[in-house]
């Protein structure tokens, strides 16, 4: 069953609505990572939260007009207009009065979500409302979507697309650094807006397929954890677009195969899969590597100190040096220096020698600087150099 | 050492400088982030092909001056022309080198990607990075003593080297005006001696430099003109004439006992 909805074998409903999932996932990734990267994610909490009034009244308006109330496009209209006025409301509280963005989204996602709360209780107390699924906005569902909303959603996604691909630069700059965008004559504050309205819009778009509450999801955790496989922007938005795409097309997948399981939860589920692999598996910043980097490092650092321990006689106690200076050959299991540990330990403490000297010279430091305990001197100087250097040991030097 | 030597508008007696041929000219302007002004009704002339030092206590308004003229802080009231037009029309000519800390080092982005962004003007929205875009790059970088570093992410270097970064990236903007915002603060030696050399080389071609800077011992080596300011100007002119004793200790208070150009009696 999963296998069929995966390789698009549902039926064409199924297949439509997994693309535009993809699609919206693919969108969502590319704006979320601005939004991460400017430290602004949890705005786009804010401005989904917001939707929710806008939803209950435009279904209120449309039935009083005599119409029908889930009218998809209608409903989003009315989700985007009540969306920017929540994202006009933090924009303004930020900017104008003394509370911090913590407060404001806070104070603006909580009180726009309580008015829509209490407008979809209204509504289902309405007489001729044909209010089913309408709570499906909060979590997102596939089941029922027509083909047209399903082409509104992946239209969306395409157009957001666009849209990423020609602000991208503008964009990057100023979440790198706004004053030099400012000094290059950008509307910093525009280009901002631009980014939030591009997040609203994916809100919007995803609100019937992921619902409101777990869109912001889909829109930082794609980049966040894109971000641990690149150190490129470019990279980052790629890597973040084709993990959206991939959370939203298996996820829709997956729960096109009972028709109980929630779309959103599912979707964001498999996106938080990404996550945890990019989180342990990812080279560069990746757990796993940062611990196996960490490790590599200890184990240099304590065999130098073993080893300069060994060369000035000095008994080992601590554990761990012993267990790596055994392991590598340097002690016997009693403790007893090898004949290679020996010879080791003698070329550890010239090398030591040869750094302080270099270190108290000033003609050497740029060389100095690189000094930290663990790089042999040869790769720092050349053979020559050494030579030079080694004539201020004194016959020490030739030991 | 005279007051009356030093005179408020930048000028070297006898070569004045009008507002039309400066490079930034600015008037009466007026920075408040509350109450309290930052910056209060400053005028100020800069000379073209001057490097001049903006020095002044902490808190004196030596960033939001040039953050204000340049438009990144908006400004209460005041004016601001460059070669006798609005800065607007100017910014092209214009190369900005924001102070170190206000960006994120851990951005994912390359030493190149950094200085390319200096060339963004040219690339515009859709443009592709093409060779001679990279070319450019590379020779501003290798200006500055980076080229090793191209491919290096921005977070692994010290900070002297972002801050040789971001000059190269000022630099590729080819301007003609150059405004550095603590661009010697909290920099090795090595660094400074290399900014301080392709900052000369820009002036030494005509070009405009303007600094803020904190180490009063070097002023008399690295500038040729001063403006100090603290909330107003205080004083501006060649250094040999305004950057005095006693102007200083106008600028600084009795925090200053000893200056380099003698002890304030």
């Amino acid at each position: 069953m999963l296998i069929d909805a995966l390789t698009l074998q549902l039926g064409y409903n199924a297949s439509l609505v997994a693309i535009g999932a993809g699609l919206l996932g693919i969108a969502a990734g590319a704006t979320g990572t601005f939004l991460f990267l400017g430290k602004r994610a949890l705005v786009s909490d804010a401005v989904s939260h917001a939707t929710l009034p806008g939803v209950g009244l435009a279904f209120i308006l449309m039935v009083a007009l005599g119409g029908d109330g889930r009218n998809l496009p209608g409903l989003l209209a009315g989700s985007a207009l009540s969306a920017g006025l929540g994202l006009l409301c933090v924009s303004w509280l930020t900017r104008r009065t003394r509370l911090s963005a913590d407060a404001a989204i806070g104070a603006v996602l909580s009180v726009f979500f309580g008015a829509g709360v209490v407008l979809l209780t209204v509504i289902q107390t309405m007489s001729g409302g044909r209010q089913a699924g309408l709570d499906s906005f909060l979590l997102g569902s596939t089941a029922g979507m027509l083909r047209s909303d399903a082409l509104i959603i992946a239209l969306g996604g395409a157009l957001v697309l666009a849209a990423v691909l020609v602000l991208r630069r503008p964009m990057a700059l100023v979440a790198f650094d706004a004053e030099f965008a400012a000094a290059q004559g950008m509307n910093v504050k525009r280009i901002d807006l631009a980014m939030m309205g591009l997040a609203m819009a994916i809100t919007v778009v995803g609100l019937k397929m992921v619902g409101l509450i777990l869109i912001v999801a889909l829109l930082i955790i794609p980049p966040v954890a894109a971000r641990f496989w690149s150190e490129r922007v470019d990279h980052v938005v790629l890597l973040a677009g084709a993990f959206g795409g991939l959370s939203g097309y298996v996820g829709a997948a997956i729960s096109a195969t009972a028709p109980a399981l929630p779309t959103g939860p599912i979707i964001v589920i498999v996106a938080f899969g990404l996550f945890a692999l990019s989180l342990l598996a990812a080279p560069g910043r990746g757990v796993l590597a940062a611990l196996l980097r960490h490790r590599r490092f200890q184990t240099r650092v304590h065999l130098r100190q073993g080893l300069l321990a060994l060369a000035q006689g000095q008994p080992i106690y601590e554990p761990l040096t012993l267990r790596l200076m055994r392991r590598a050959g340097y002690v016997r299991a009693d403790g007893v220096a090898t004949e290679a540990g020996r010879a080791k330990a003698t070329r550890a403490a010239l090398d030591e020698r040869r750094w302080q000297m270099l270190r108290g010279d000033p003609r050497h430091e740029a060389a100095a600087a690189r000094y930290d305990g663990l790089t042999p001197l040869e790769r720092v100087l050349t053979a020559d150099q050494i030579t030079e250097l080694d004539r201020g040991l004194g016959p020490e030097a030739a030991r | 050492m005279q007051l009356e030597l030093a005179r408020l508008d930048g000028q070297a007696p006898g070569a004045a400088t009008a507002p039309q041929d400066s490079p930034l000219a600015i008037r009466g302007l007026t920075v408040s982030y509350g109450e309290k002004p930052a910056v209060f009704s400053v005028d100020a002339t800069f000379r073209p092909g001057s490097m001049t030092a903006i020095i002044g206590p902490n808190g004196a308004g030596k960033s939001t001056l040039l953050k204000s003229a340049l438009g990144i802080v908006t400004p209460l009231s005041g004016q601001v022309t460059s070669w006798g037009r609005p800065l607007n029309s100017q910014r092209h000519r214009i190369a900005y080198v924001p102070q170190r800390a206000s960006v994120d080092w851990d951005f994912p982005t390359r030493v190149l990607d950094v200085v390319l962004m200096g060339l963004y003007r040219d690339l515009g929205l859709l443009g592709r990075v093409r060779t001679r875009h990279l070319e450019k790059a590379m020779s501003c970088l290798s200006r500055v003593g980076m080229e090793g570093f191209a491919d290096r992410q921005i977070g692994q270097l010290s900070g002297g080297q972002q801050q040789r970064v971001f000059l190269a990236r000022a630099l590729a903007q080819g301007a003609d005006l150059y405004l550095l915002d603590e661009p010697l603060a909290g920099v090795d030696a090595a660094t400074e001696k290399a900014i301080i050399a392709v900052l000369k080389e820009l002036r030494a071609s005509g070009c405009t430099v303007i600094a803020v800077h904190h180490d009063l011992a070097t002023v008399t080596d690295y500038f040729d003109h001063v403006f100090l300011i603290n909330t107003t100007a205080i004083a501006a002119g060649p250094v040999a004439e305004a950057f005095t004793a006693a102007n200083l200790h106008r600028a600084y208070g009795g925090r200053l006992a000893q200056t380099p150009v003698g002890t304030v009696a």
